[in-house]
């Protein structure tokens, strides 16, 4: 297992569900801390790793994945202590049937999610799926005892180990966007090496998943020249158009459309062609649901860009993709940067 | 016609180019200072250190498509940019991309269909745009994908007074803002011309940022539905009635004080005017008036049919009416200042 | 506080159009601190100068309404909504509007009550004819609903205690705080019930250290409720979530840490529909920790929205102590890595 996909590893199985992304922020600091110059932890918690550039008028660039995941939070305790949850994000209450979690609670427990079983439903009630108000936690314990360690408002993940799968996939809970993470400590990495004129303000982001609200405020506090998002986007399956996915293993996609300014897009293409880094065209129409999405509004308008790692299944448990995308994408990203100077930077507001 | 060559220029959201240059060209000869930010948006300013400082906004975007992949024929898959409705789509000439290549948009013809098919309207992925080439080797010579596809329609006149053509959203409220821009006032203007309003209103609230300005006018084109089988209740506008002032929609409401003050200057001036009787859809205002401190603003619009088609209607009284309520509103501004006594 | 409350409530304040609303808080605040102001937004700022951490806590004080889009030829008007108004408990209202002009909602007729929409309602103000509709109400007038406040018991029932309960809280709070420190903005503000606008600008102004809001929470504790946790009459809710905000961690566990010394009544609150200000407050400028205190109110968003005046309280004494102690904001952030 190489550092990266350790790194990957490490921090997918961390739990930090949006607006709690503390454990997983702890480790991400101490994976890359080596690779800034600074790091610090701005107002709402976003994770700034800051390396200097050399030179004396240096643009900054923003590069920002996000570092929170879906996940769930308790709503009630019933009789018996049975607990009711709510979705932090967008989940599809059908993946989660049958999952056990982890309740950070007082204590962390150990509970299984449940509903009504097959058995005692009708034929009927089996066509339908089960909606999230049916469901509940079961930690199997007696009310009580829970009563005494859960509280209202306690965070759940779903329990998952990565698993390694064939050549270089993985597949685990959160690879969105924390794979986008580990695309940041490799673009750091890399950038140790290269010469790059703009500081870089890498960026793991807090609650994307709500509503792009951590890059919202991070951008209006970096003021960078530029932003790029670094997120997931859909894999390759059965059923989907071509055009509406991109394939794993082939390269970071690169976005292009009215939420990314189009000399960043081209730009983005042409250090991949020079590099032979492979890629993928991807199109959003509309504002993408990334943080670039943030990004490209903030202030008086900060010119975005977007790469993404195909993944697959996302927003379930088992969000499947390939290293060597994260890989490509971070190399991608670092001569990128390290092509960026301060023309580069006033040309983007000619047009 | 200024108005006639900003509907016809291609600019759907995203891809303002077109109608950006020609504006600037427009009026460059009136302008202290024009600038362009890195989201789009054309500045261009008169009166500079003046007091009030105004802003003015159009948007320059109109609904159109984008090129997401190609069919082993040379076919063109499309995704729809702003709120199109699918069902007009089918069979209507188009052009894509940079080199404006033209196309149609095709579907299967009425004999091959089934009866209950025909009854379906067509979504946009049974839709393609076919450019007559035979492959997607010639295709990929011509367009490539995120290309922006925008209807092709000439402007004409028709009927008492009315003109035909596409993008009149927000084309008219443009051409209001260059004639009102050619004026001049004793007051801070920046005319805005924005970017991406069709997408979710991207770029005014940065342009607000950017300008700070002490009150904002937005010139739109709102619906008129005062069409056969409406109810007068749901007609929205009327076209032919003048400028609808906004008093509501989905992302502003606007304070009283600016209605009142286009509901004064109009009555004032003899300009007919009437209100916009909608509560939903939104503008840049939206943007404007959430910017830094709140900045008040006020949306003006010109009636327009079949709004976000490829043939929308307007009354060209309605757009002359828009153009001096506009510019009565920013005299009342230059003699009697802003109209928010008692804040702060 | 009842009579505050039975005021505040029967006062006339639709999203926009909050200018009556203001003048009676205004009234009601001015006295008991140092500076008083309205925006162009029309929020209402309320000071008290310090020189300690500067909180900004935001009360909306507009409420729901419809407003008119059209008057036929027989006098009859057709209305939109102003925020979350339901067709079904519109059905049968009495309305006032800004001028004193009242009316009474009624419905096309319909074959099945299931397909009603607000497009099928409509107001009757009495009118004979257009014109003399038109003398009483114009197109864009905005009514609310016209409800006097009663108690039941403890219990307050009425309209708008979404959000004059809050405003009254926060008058109170204001009124009573001792000796502080703290900087504090009292900021009543417009349009939360189309979007939080009002919080959004008024919030970049002040641009505070950290950021409240006091707003009512829904239920869990009437027949066949959605499963929710907060009850009526088991003190003021902390809140932990809804769509428009998580709550800052730190925040949120220094009012529960005052709760708990104080032996205020509390409970957490998990939302999952609806948002607050703090939604607004929190994403402003680089970021602001926020946290919401909440009054449990069943419900909401009809003419007989119900509170219970120890909850009420209780939020008074939450907010009235975070506010005097000192508040370190080096302990919020940057969070301990």
């Amino acid at each position: 297992m190489d550092s990266i996909e350790r790194f990957l590893k490490e921090i997918c199985e961390a739990p930090g569900v949006s607006g709690y992304e503390q454990p997983v922020a702890q480790l991400i600091k101490a994976g890359m801390r080596d690779y800034a110059d600074e790091v610090r932890e701005d107002r709402l918690g976003n994770l700034i790793f800051f390396k200097k550039g050399t030179g004396e008028n240096r643009p900054r660039i923003l590069l920002a994945a996000h570092m929170d995941e879906i996940g769930f939070m308790i709503t009630k305790i019933e009789e018996n202590g049975f607990l009711r949850f709510a979705p932090v994000g967008g989940i599809d209450p059908r993946t989660i049937v049958g999952q056990e979690v982890l309740i950070y609670a007082k204590e962390r427990l150990h509970g299984v999610i449940g509903a009504k079983p097959p058995h005692v439903t009708s034929d009927e009630e089996r066509n339908k799926a089960y909606e999230l108000e049916e469901m509940f936690i079961d930690v199997a314990l007696p009310e009580e005892r829970v009563r005494k360690l859960v509280s209202v408002g306690d965070i759940v993940i779903i329990k998952r180990e990565v698993i390694k799968l064939a050549g270089s996939t993985v597949s685990g809970k959160a690879m969105d966007d924390r794979a986008g993470v580990a695309v940041l400590l490799v673009c750091l990495q890399e950038l140790a090496r290269l010469q790059h004129c703009a500081d870089v303000y890498a960026v793991a982001t807090v609650q994307e998943e709500v509503g792009v609200r951590g890059a919202t405020t991070a951008t209006y506090g970096i003021v960078p020249d530029i932003g790029v998002a670094v997120d997931v986007t859909h894999g390759d399956m059965p059923g989907v158009p071509e055009h509406e996915t991109c394939r794993l293993g082939k390269g970071p996609g690169i976005t292009i459309g009215p939420n990314i300014h189009p000399t960043l897009g081209e730009e983005l293409i042409r250090v991949a062609k020079e590099y032979n880094i492979p890629y993928q065209l991807e199109t959003a129409a509309r504002p993408t649901g990334t943080d670039a999405r943030a990004i490209q509004v903030s202030r008086g308008g900060i010119p975005a860009g977007l790469v993404s790692i195909p993944l697959r299944y996302m927003h379930t448990s088992v969000e499947l993709l390939d290293l060597a995308d994260v890989k490509m994408s971070g190399r991608l990203l670092a001569y990128f940067v390290a092509a960026v100077d301060m023309a580069f930077v006033e040309g983007l507001s000619c047009c | 016609m200024l108005l006639k060559k900003l509907s016809e220029a291609y600019g759907v959201s995203g891809d303002e180019g077109n109608v950006r240059s020609l504006l600037r060209t427009e009026l460059q000869d009136y302008a202290e200072e024009l600038t362009t930010d890195s989201i789009g948006n054309l500045y261009v300013k008169k009166g500079l250190g003046k007091k009030p400082r105004v802003m003015l906004a159009a948007h320059m975007d109109e609904v159109g498509l984008m090129v997401v992949g190609f069919e082993k024929s040379g076919l063109l898959r499309v995704t729809a940019v702003g709120g199109l409705d699918h069902r007009v789509l089918v069979s209507k000439p188009v052009v894509v991309g940079n080199n404006h290549v033209p196309g149609v948009i095709g579907a299967k013809a009425i004999h091959l269909q089934k009866p209950q098919e025909r009854k379906k309207p067509l979504e946009i992925d049974n839709l393609y745009i076919d450019l007559g080439v035979q492959s997607q080797e010639e295709a990929e010579k011509l367009v490539k994908i995120g290309d922006y596809v925008a209807f092709r329609s000439s402007v004409n006149e028709i009927g008492e007074n009315c003109l035909l053509g596409k993008a009149f959203d927000d084309r008219a409220g443009c051409a209001v803002l260059a004639e009102v821009m050619k004026a001049d006032f004793d007051l801070e203007l920046t005319g805005v011309f924005t970017v991406q309003e069709e997408v979710g209103l991207r770029g005014a609230g940065v342009a607000a940022f950017n300008v700070h300005p002490e009150a904002a006018l937005v010139f739109e084109a709102t619906s008129a539905a005062d069409v056969a089988g409406t109810k007068e209740a749901g007609h929205v506008t009327q076209i032919g009635q003048g400028p609808a002032i906004t008093i509501m929609d989905s992302s502003f409401i606007t304070p009283q004080y600016m209605i009142d003050l286009a509901v004064k200057t109009a009555e004032k001036l003899g300009i007919p005017y009437q209100f916009r009787r909608l509560t939903t859809a939104g503008t840049d205002a939206g943007q404007i008036s959430q910017t830094h401190e709140g900045i008040p603003s006020l949306v003006i619009s010109i009636p327009c049919r079949y709004i976000h088609s490829p043939a929308t209607l307007i009354n060209l009284d309605d757009y002359q009416n828009t153009i001096r309520l506009a510019k009565g509103i920013l005299k009342a501004i230059e003699e009697g200042g802003l109209p928010c006594e008692g804040t702060a | 506080m009842k009579e505050l409350l039975k005021k505040l409530s029967e006062t006339y304040g639709p999203s926009g159009r909050e200018d009556e609303i203001a003048r009676v808080i205004r009234e009601e605040i001015q006295d008991y601190v140092d500076e008083v102001f309205l925006d162009k937004m029309g929020n209402l700022f309320a000071v008290k100068k310090g020189t300690g951490t500067k909180v900004m806590v935001a009360a909306h004080m507009d409420e729901i309404g419809v407003i008119i889009t059209y008057i036929d030829k027989n006098g009859f008007l057709r209305f939109s909504n102003i925020g979350g108004v339901s067709p079904f408990i519109m059905l049968g209202q009495r309305v006032v509007f800004a001028n004193g002009t009242v009316g009474t909602i009624g419905m096309e007729k319909l074959d099945d009550i299931k397909k009603l929409t607000l497009d099928k309602l409509y107001l009757d103000i009495g009118a004979k004819d257009r014109e003399e509709a038109a003398k009483l109400v114009k197109i864009g007038d905005i009514a609310v609903s016209q409800r006097q406040l009663v108690f039941a018991g403890d219990r307050a029932i009425g309209k708008a205690m979404d959000n004059r309960a809050g405003c009254a809280v926060l008058i109170q709070a204001m009124r009573e705080l001792g000796d502080t420190n703290n900087e504090v903005y009292a900021v009543f503000t417009t349009q939360e019930e189309l979007g939080l606008r009002g919080a959004r600008t008024s919030s970049y102004r002040v641009n505070p250290d950290l950021g409240l809001a006091v707003d009512v929470t829904l239920v869990g504790d009437t027949p066949e409720a959605p499963p929710m946790s907060v009850e009526l009459g088991k003190g003021a809710a902390i809140k932990v979530k809804d769509n428009s905000v998580i709550c800052h961690p730190k925040v949120k566990e220094m009012l529960t840490k005052i709760a708990e010394e104080h032996q205020i009544p509390y409970q957490f609150e998990v939302l999952t529909a609806g948002g607050t200000d703090a939604g607004a407050i929190h994403l402003t400028r680089e970021g602001i920790p926020s946290g919401v205190i909440s009054i449990p109110c069943r419900y909401v968003h009809t003419p007989g929205e119900m509170v219970d005046m120890d909850d009420m309280e209780s939020a008074v004494k939450l907010l009235k102590t975070f506010l005097t102690q000192p508040i370190e904001m080096d302990k919020i952030y940057p969070c301990a890595l």
